[in-house]
């Protein structure tokens, strides 16, 4: 008969929030930059000069077609090859802020390129330059199209942080794995994390569906 | 000390990638009948399905495949059953897939006018006929597209199942590392190898999409 002690994994509980918010934290930081990263690869590849639309897609592509965690292994692990050295932290949030903006920019380009001709030429005729056209008459309705879209990305980001616990990042799966290397609860540690991540997911996409409007593109 | 070069590398990782595909296509075909028989006990209204199959979809939506595959790892062994990391991988990822092909193809049924649903109906088709000759022909059409778009995403969670020591592209770039002590350069070569894996589903997905709507 199977066993299960929960107990014994949720009285380490301060070390499963702090995982908690570690996991929070890099979602956090790399949702800001890789939405900016999302919405430069946009700009270039709708807007922007040829060449650098031609590298943001090739950006687009290279990550797209790659699992995060070799791209995470190539930050933390391949780079000090070159002599850049970077703390796990930093790796994780730099790999998911560029996988975020690669996705980012092409869920954006398509709310981009669905902009009604009529309302560019409507601002060129009114004289706003063309950063003014992108950032007031482009940008906020194509967001506002794609938010949805956008939200899943993030959370599907959120959810791939757990292999930065692979690296060493004291994220919530991290936390999971010390737990049950001290209590040898393997399978009661990774339930738990995974409820909380269950739970983190839902309440990530109620809040971003909220403030998405509010904060972003107005209603 | 042994000098590796750089042909070593990669025809070492070559060889570890047919693990890569050979789970991946175990996930794909795998979890694409058991995603369809969830699709049709949704469909066919059976009793609590519709609620079971949802919940069952946010489940593995909502949470890490490497979780996923933690869960598989420890669960079984708990179970008692000694397994290997092939069958634990092998076992989350059919059941990932399977939850992300429902949900797939389950916007394709919903996409066919109800009209034809009616149609098929009046002409005393039973359910598993309408779904045979009426709603699956055409719902087959609209799915093929994001169906070879999700291959892509079952060849990259494949790379999770390093973590629980199946060695496949990613577990091979890590023990190769370590004998060789050039991150750079065997991490750079896994990554080339995913992308020649991916990035030709990807153009085929694409291309597919494409003919879909113009028709």
């Amino acid at each position: 008969m199977v066993q299960l002690d929960f107990a014994a994994v949720l009285v380490e509980w301060p070390a499963l929030l702090r995982g908690l918010g570690l996991t929070a934290g890099l979602t956090a930081l790399s949702t800001a930059g890789g939405l900016l990263l999302g919405v430069g690869c946009a700009w270039a590849r709708s807007g922007g000069p040829r060449w650098l639309g031609l590298v943001a897609a090739g950006y687009v592509e290279v990550i797209r077609n790659t699992p995060f965690i070799v791209q995470l292994f190539f930050l933390f692990f391949g780079l000090p090859g070159l002599g850049v050295r970077l703390s796990p932290e930093l790796a994780s949030v730099l790999a998911m802020t560029i996988n975020l903006g690669a996705y980012a920019g092409e869920i954006l380009r398509a709310g981009i390129d669905a902009t009604p001709r009529g309302q560019i030429e409507a601002a060129r005729a009114l004289a706003l330059s063309e950063a003014q056209v992108f950032t007031r008459v482009v940008l906020p309705p194509a967001l506002s199209r794609i938010w949805p879209a956008m939200v899943s990305q993030i959370i599907i980001v959120m959810l791939g942080s757990a292999v930065c616990g692979q690296i060493s990042a004291a994220e919530l799966s991290y936390q999971a794995n010390l737990i049950h290397s001290r209590n040898f609860r393997a399978f009661e540690a990774t339930i738990v994390a995974t409820l909380l991540y269950l739970a983190l997911a839902i309440a990530l996409r109620r809040l971003l569906s909220w403030a998405g409007p509010r904060l972003l593109f107005g209603r | 000390m042994v000098d590796f070069s750089l042909w070593d590398i990669v025809r070492n990782l070559l060889l570890a990638a047919r693990w890569t595909v050979l789970l991946s296509l175990t996930a794909f075909v795998g979890g694409g009948l058991v995603g369809l028989g969830l699709l049709i006990a949704r469909i066919a209204r059976w009793p609590g399905a519709d609620r079971a199959v949802g919940a069952y979809v946010q489940v593995f939506q909502g949470t890490p495949l490497l979780m996923q595959l933690f869960l598989a790892y420890f669960g079984l062994a708990l179970l008692g059953w000694n397994v290997s990391a092939w069958v634990a991988a092998a076992l989350a990822l059919t059941l990932y897939t399977s939850a992300f092909l429902c949900e797939i193809w389950r916007g394709c049924v919903l996409a066919i006018p109800k009209g034809q649903w009616e149609a098929s109906a009046s002409l005393a088709l039973s359910l598993g006929e309408q779904l045979r000759h009426v709603i699956g022909p055409q719902a087959l059409k609209i799915a093929v597209p994001p169906t070879v778009g999700f291959l892509v995403q079952v060849v990259k969670g494949t790379a999770l199942a390093s973590v629980i020591g199946f060695i496949e592209l990613t577990k091979a770039g890590t023990m190769i590392t370590n004998a060789t002590f050039r991150p750079f350069t065997v991490y750079a070569c896994v990554a080339a190898l995913y992308f020649a894996l991916c990035f030709p589903i990807s153009l085929w997905s694409r291309r597919l999409e494409r003919k879909l709507h113009r028709g």
